[in-house]
């Protein structure tokens, strides 16, 4: 299998000056994902598992380590110190990341925002106007508000609005942090019907859920962390093993 | 591919000091001065060694206190002022093959009329109070070489409409406007020429909430549809989350942080960025 994803000794410590304060978020953490794999990270909130993810996306800069990328237009590329245009680049057209928060753009209804993410990446107006319809209509979000403000909207409404922005592009690389956290079954259900589609369709999933069971048919591996590490050095094999544990 | 882009404007150590400098602060590796400013021969340093570049299409923000530099930046880049020193190369000009503060003052008339936009923070910089608001647009078209006063006229409509000034006002004068319709003029007088690069200065400070969201989103919408590369100057750092990509921080004249505005924002690396972003409500 091809990798897409290799991270090695990846490193994050937040220095706060006016607290005279470090806070060690992540200390050597390798972990590597194969194309088409879904990964889940586990771990106890504060464990460090948002700081990987968002050093992936480079909302956080990491101090030390690689994360070597294999983009299809720029070949390797190590996103932690990636020049920003290609970095900018890459979050229009391959690395999608949806968190538990919606960033709305005030004043910018659902439809525009979901053909928004269509449009930044080249697509013609008609198709993205198109493509849009179909995947808010899998999310089945009534046709009364998708020309209203998501400002408006429910929190179950506004995470399936978000999930249906990143993942209507379909990218090479789906970075998910807990975007089930606060959704009803059924809301779950989809979302778990459009992840099994696009690993259909060869989107490479990372994923922190904190829903056990929703992970469990998906993943194709699992990582545990704990305190800014991967447990037991970070072995898929441990941490499956954990999980069980957790779960007896 | 975004690697073999050629950036719109490139901008590389500018300069920018006010008064002659002594031996104290003249060298700028063992310059020593109380923040911008040299105690002995009282010289301040409003811009030292600033480099960036702006690439088609994109919104650049550019955040810091106040006298840290921002607008001198902008004045030399529109040649309102005199840079000290530094290199400034724009893709629309000769391909970017020379240095506009090096070219004839004839020159960098032409190019401010022809090739950038600029609005200021006070509209009364930017806008002949006395005109029409039409007539505001008819000069800098005419500056820019237009000579067709039916061609004037409904280019100016089609501005003013965009930035929604009702048409029956817009032989009014921009001195009876509120605050937030002049500083839309001056966006309308700005776009006439159809600039490739646009520098906005503080545009939204003191604008109510209501009409600094029409000029955001407008902003938003101009360099969407005709893919305008915008410098942007604020204070504010949600209007700079709403609409730049990438941050510039600057302090005491110096830029000493840029990145992904949501890095910049999430992660902010030095002392004083993080100062700055904490201090957001």
């Amino acid at each position: 299998m091809n990798s897409l994803l290799t991270i090695e000794h990846l490193s994050k410590t937040f220095t706060l000056y006016n607290l005279d304060q470090q806070i060690e978020a992540a200390a050597d953490v390798s972990l590597h994902v194969n194309e088409g794999e879904f990964i889940g990270i586990t771990g106890k909130s504060g464990s460090g598992k948002s700081t990987v993810l968002r050093c992936i996306y480079r909302t956080y800069l990491p101090q030390k380590g690689t994360i070597r990328y294999q983009s299809a237009a720029y070949g390797e590329v190590d996103l932690a110190s990636a020049p920003d245009r290609v970095m900018i680049d890459l979050r229009k057209r391959e690395i999608g990341y949806v968190s538990q928060f919606l960033n709305v753009m005030p004043r910018t209804t659902a439809r525009e925002l979901v053909t928004q993410a269509l449009l930044e990446m080249g697509k013609d107006p008609q198709q993205a106007a198109g493509e849009t319809e179909r995947m808010l209509d899998h999310f089945e979000l009534d046709s009364k508000l998708r020309d209203s403000y998501p400002a408006t909207f429910s929190g179950g409404e506004k995470l399936r609005l978000n999930i249906a922005r990143a993942m209507v592009k379909r990218p090479r690389l789906l970075l998910l942090d807990e975007p089930t956290a606060s959704l009803d079954h059924a809301s779950k259900v989809k979302v778990k019907t459009l992840i099994e589609q696009l690993m259909h369709e060869g989107t490479t999933m990372l994923g922190i859920f904190h829903d056990l069971e929703f992970m469990e048919g998906l993943c194709s591996r699992q990582y545990h962390m704990q305190d800014g590490r991967f447990h037991e050095g970070g072995t898929p094999e441990a941490a499956g093993r954990f999980l069980r544990d957790q779960k007896v | 591919m975004i690697q073999s882009e050629q950036p719109m404007i490139s901008v590389q150590h500018l300069n920018k000091q006010f008064g002659p400098g002594c031996p104290q602060c003249m060298n700028p590796g063992s310059r020593k001065l109380y923040k911008n400013f040299c105690t002995v021969c009282h010289t301040v340093y409003s811009c030292q060694d600033v480099s960036f570049d702006l690439y088609p299409g994109e919104i650049i923000g550019v955040v810091g206190e106040s006298g840290s530099g921002k607008s001198t930046m902008m004045r030399c880049l529109y040649f309102d002022q005199e840079a000290t020193s530094g290199e400034v190369y724009l893709q629309a000009y000769k391909d970017g093959s020379r240095n506009l503060f090096a070219e004839s003052t004839q020159q960098k008339r032409y190019i401010r009329n022809h090739l950038m936009g600029k609005v200021y923070q006070n509209p009364m910089l930017g806008l002949r109070m006395d005109f029409t608001s039409i007539g505001n647009i008819a000069e800098k078209m005419i500056a820019a070489g237009s000579r067709r006063v039916s061609e004037m006229e409904t280019r100016g409509m089609e501005l003013l409409e965009k930035v929604h000034i009702p048409i029956h006002r817009i032989k009014e004068a921009p001195k009876h406007f509120s605050g937030g319709m002049q500083q839309r003029v001056q966006i309308a007088k700005a776009l006439s020429n159809r600039p490739p690069v646009l520098l906005l200065d503080e545009v939204t400070t003191g604008l109510d909430l209501s009409v600094q969201a029409s000029v955001l989103d407008l902003i938003k919408a101009l360099q969407r549809e005709l893919g305008i590369s915008i410098v942007l100057v604020s204070h504010d750092l949600g209007v700079v989350r709403m609409l730049a990509d990438r941050t510039l921080v600057m302090l005491d004249g110096r830029v000493v942080e840029e990145g992904l505005t949501d890095q910049i924002l999430e992660d902010p690396q030095e002392a004083y960025t993080q100062q700055l972003v904490h201090s957001l409500l």
